[in-house]
């Protein structure tokens, strides 16, 4: 692997391969009755929040800390970013005491690369304003082998806020390039332009997207970002978009129903999707520790490898 | 006291001349241009070597020299000693300074602070609309007589067409332009990069050509109504350029100009080499291939009037940030002769000739200023260029207060051998050896 995580786009499949693989292993430590090994003893890992997150905060917490690391959380309010130190300050301040690997979480697009170039820590990307949210594509990817048993030649429907979505854009690097068929589905309003070059369908017709899919992936409609006045109104859009069982019924009879969360029941998900038997939202989000110990031990490994060399 | 140069191609396409040309410069003015001249004895004779070209002076009509207010940024001295290291003899800068040129006390401080630094001509342009807030014109019969060549609210466009259109017909009474930063700003929104496959694919959020284009469309209209003269700047959009040929086919009294970095550069490079460089962010921003070959196409057929660089300096702390609270803009002046000949002249876009027309002839004429011509009795305002010079952008070298420019590294064949204002050499690049020092 390369020094930093900062997403799929620079993964090869065999390294996307390796990651899925090593978090098979990685899983079963979360099912011994004491789940810690010691692997990451030693090495500190800062996590850098600029953005509230819930889950992939706590979910990269518990993976560091089952893998024996020091963690260190550093939640900064987005206020004080326009007033306060700048990130590149801020990373160098964390970098003088010499953690091994940085986890960042920020709301601009490319910020992640802005410390890879300034940091010796890794730098593990844990989204990235619009742009990608590599762990989170990885976990869905990880989720969808462990039901399909491969990712080649399925049809994956992608719907929601595309444009807004750092989860769709790894999720389509990473789905196309392990060979799988996608299609994504949105209002026109919020279908980033030029997307079709990278290789997937796009629809406004949610039937055509689901129609025989092995995978529905649900993106959240982000009510904070809705002040562009993208589509008329929640209730229009989940009329229009809302993934009803209905609606899900066009798929394969085995298609499982994902979603990186938070939800917004009722606006792009019906509960009783959500809640059904073919969703798989809880296995994500559980599969997701796995995944983040996967990359942090590969990720630590590349440290030990480059030292011997 | 008395210089001639002797050898070299002189290029004047304002008097038609494009061949061996020697030319005596006597107190400031160009006194003869001709064919083997010779001095008599208190005459400095400065030969200059085959393959250099001697022509007016270039006017740069579109500089940010941050003074008052940004000299953090840059101050009227290091702009101006950057655009003659470029080659210009003469600048004109943008009103949007702190506090706004929007009355004849900053006219006047920016003249008197250029005059102290004594390098290259300074243009002021002033503001449209006080404090450029785009509610109320701004006094512009007391700019123009203090000085200001044109006017604008450049950084942002005239704000609404009620206010273009009064613009428009009070300044006509002073033949002076209204030059254009074309945006709908609605459209514009919160966008930090070309709208389209590169900034979906790096998750920033876009601005799309049209933004440029309804605004030049507006404007153009406007100068039908009123007979006023429009400018439209730093033009990125091939949109645009189609509305600019549609409004001069019309007859509309439009001109419009084009930096290096819109015919050089495309969003590819938001991605590569450097993926999210805040030094390729700039307002308009770099658009798709497709735009920036209509951009040479529109140089090659003459319905591109000018190239200015948009010299925007920017400090290095305001660029090392997130990509999305970067400032926009690059500096210009120094890398602006080196990508005309790199590729414009040697990859055969267009001749030498055309090149000094959208580097001097022209912008000397919309902007009703001297310059332009070599002719006898003007001013001395020479470029000497050295059209096969291997010339590396190098930070270093830089006279700009600020390095923020995408070309730093590059190796380009063109430049500049020495700068001429009033007869006086201004710079002379070292790499050159012409013997010019100021008797």
């Amino acid at each position: 692997m390369k020094k930093d995580l900062l997403g799929i786009a620079d993964l090869s499949p065999e390294e996307i391969y390796l990651v899925l693989e090593t978090a098979e292993a990685m899983r079963e430590v979360g099912r011994r009755p004491i789940k810690k090994v010691p692997t990451l003893r030693g090495k500190t890992v800062v996590n850098l929040f600029y953005e509230p997150s819930t889950r992939t905060r706590t979910s990269f917490e518990i993976a560091e800390k089952r893998l024996s690391a020091d963690t260190l959380n550093v939640a900064v309010a987005a206020s004080s970013v326009l007033k306060g130190e700048t990130l590149v300050d801020t990373a160098l301040n964390i970098e003088a005491m010499s953690p091994d690997m940085i986890v960042l979480r920020h709301a601009s697009s490319g910020a992640c690369h802005l410390l890879s170039r300034i940091c010796k820590s890794r730098i593990i990307n844990a989204g990235d304003g619009m742009h990608e949210h590599p762990t989170q594509a990885l976990l869905d990817a990880f989720t969808i082998k462990e039901h399909k048993k491969t990712i080649e030649g399925l049809k994956v429907a992608i719907v929601g806020d595309l444009l807004h979505s750092r989860v769709l854009r790894s999720n389509v690097l990473l789905l196309t390039k392990l060979g799988a068929s996608v299609w994504v589905c949105g209002p026109p309003t919020l279908v980033p332009p030029g997307i079709e070059c990278l290789g997937v369908h796009v629809t406004t017709s949610v039937d055509e997207a689901v129609a025989g899919a092995d995978v529905i992936m649900m993106l959240r409609i982000q009510q904070e970002r809705m002040q562009g006045a993208f589509f008329p109104s929640l209730r229009e859009y989940f009329n229009v978009f809302g993934m009803t069982a209905a609606r899900v019924r066009g798929a394969k009879r085995d298609v499982i129903i994902m979603h990186p969360g938070p939800m917004n029941r009722g606006v792009e998900i019906a509960s009783d999707v959500a809640d059904g038997p073919y969703s798989v939202i809880l296995e994500q989000v559980a599969n997701g520790v796995a995944v983040r110990m996967a990359v942090l031990y590969l990720l630590a490994g590349g440290v030990e490898d480059e030292a011997a060399a | 006291m008395k210089r001639l140069l002797k050898g070299g191609r002189l290029v004047d396409p304002a008097n038609g001349r494009d061949g061996m040309f020697d030319v005596l410069i006597e107190d400031g003015r160009i006194a003869r241009v001709g064919r083997d001249l010779v001095g008599d004895a208190d005459t400095a004779v400065v030969s200059i070597p085959d393959g250099f070209v001697i022509c007016p002076g270039l006017i740069d009509m579109h500089v940010h020299l941050r003074e008052p207010g940004q000299e953090h940024k840059e101050t009227i001295a290091t702009g101006t000693a950057a655009a003659v290291a470029g080659g210009f003899t003469a600048v004109a800068c943008m009103p949007n300074t702190s506090p706004v040129n929007d009355h004849a006390g900053v006219t006047e401080y920016v003249l008197r602070k250029a005059a102290e630094a004594n390098l290259a001509r300074v243009y002021p342009i002033g503001a449209v609309s006080r404090g450029q807030a785009g509610e109320q014109l701004a006094d512009i019969a007391e700019l123009k007589s203090a000085g200001c060549v044109a006017i604008t609210d450049d950084g942002r466009p005239v704000a609404t067409a009620v206010l273009m259109r009064r613009a428009l017909e009070y300044s006509s009474m002073f033949n002076i332009p209204v030059i254009e930063h074309c945006e709908e700003q609605s459209l514009k929104g919160d966008g930090v990069a070309h709208e389209g496959f590169q900034a979906s694919s790096l998750g920033l959020r876009g601005i799309p050509a049209e933004a440029e284009s309804i605004m030049a469309l507006r404007d153009i209209s406007l100068s039908s109504l009123t007979g006023g003269a429009v400018h439209i700047a730093h033009m990125s959009a091939r949109q645009t350029l189609e509305a600019v040929r549609f409004g001069k086919s019309h007859g509309a009294r439009v001109t419009c100009e084009v930096t290096p970095h819109h015919f050089v550069l495309t969003d590819d490079m938001l991605a590569a080499p450097v993926p999210y460089d805040t030094n390729t962010k700039m307002n308009p921003p770099l658009r798709e291939t497709a735009d920036r070959d209509a951009m040479l196409e529109g140089l090659a057929d003459g319905s591109i009037d000018v190239i200015a660089t948009d010299h925007a300096p920017h400090h290095y702390d305001e660029k090392l940030v997130e990509f999305d609270h970067a400032p926009f803009g690059i500096t210009g002046l120094e890398t602006a002769v080196s990508l005309c000949f790199d590729r414009l002249v040697h990859a055969h876009v267009i001749g030498l000739p055309r090149l000094i027309e959208l580097l001097s002839v022209n912008p000397a004429r919309i902007l009703n200023v001297p310059g332009g011509t070599l002719a006898e009795g003007a001013p001395a305002d020479i470029t000497i260029l050295a059209p096969d010079l291997p010339v590396t952008v190098s930070a270093d070298r830089m006279k700009s207060k600020s390095k923020n420019s995408p070309f730093i590294g590059w190796t380009l064949r063109g430049g500049v051998a020495a700068t001429l204002v009033g007869g006086r050499a201004v710079y002379v690049n070292e790499d050159t050896k012409l013997n010019l020092t100021n008797g």
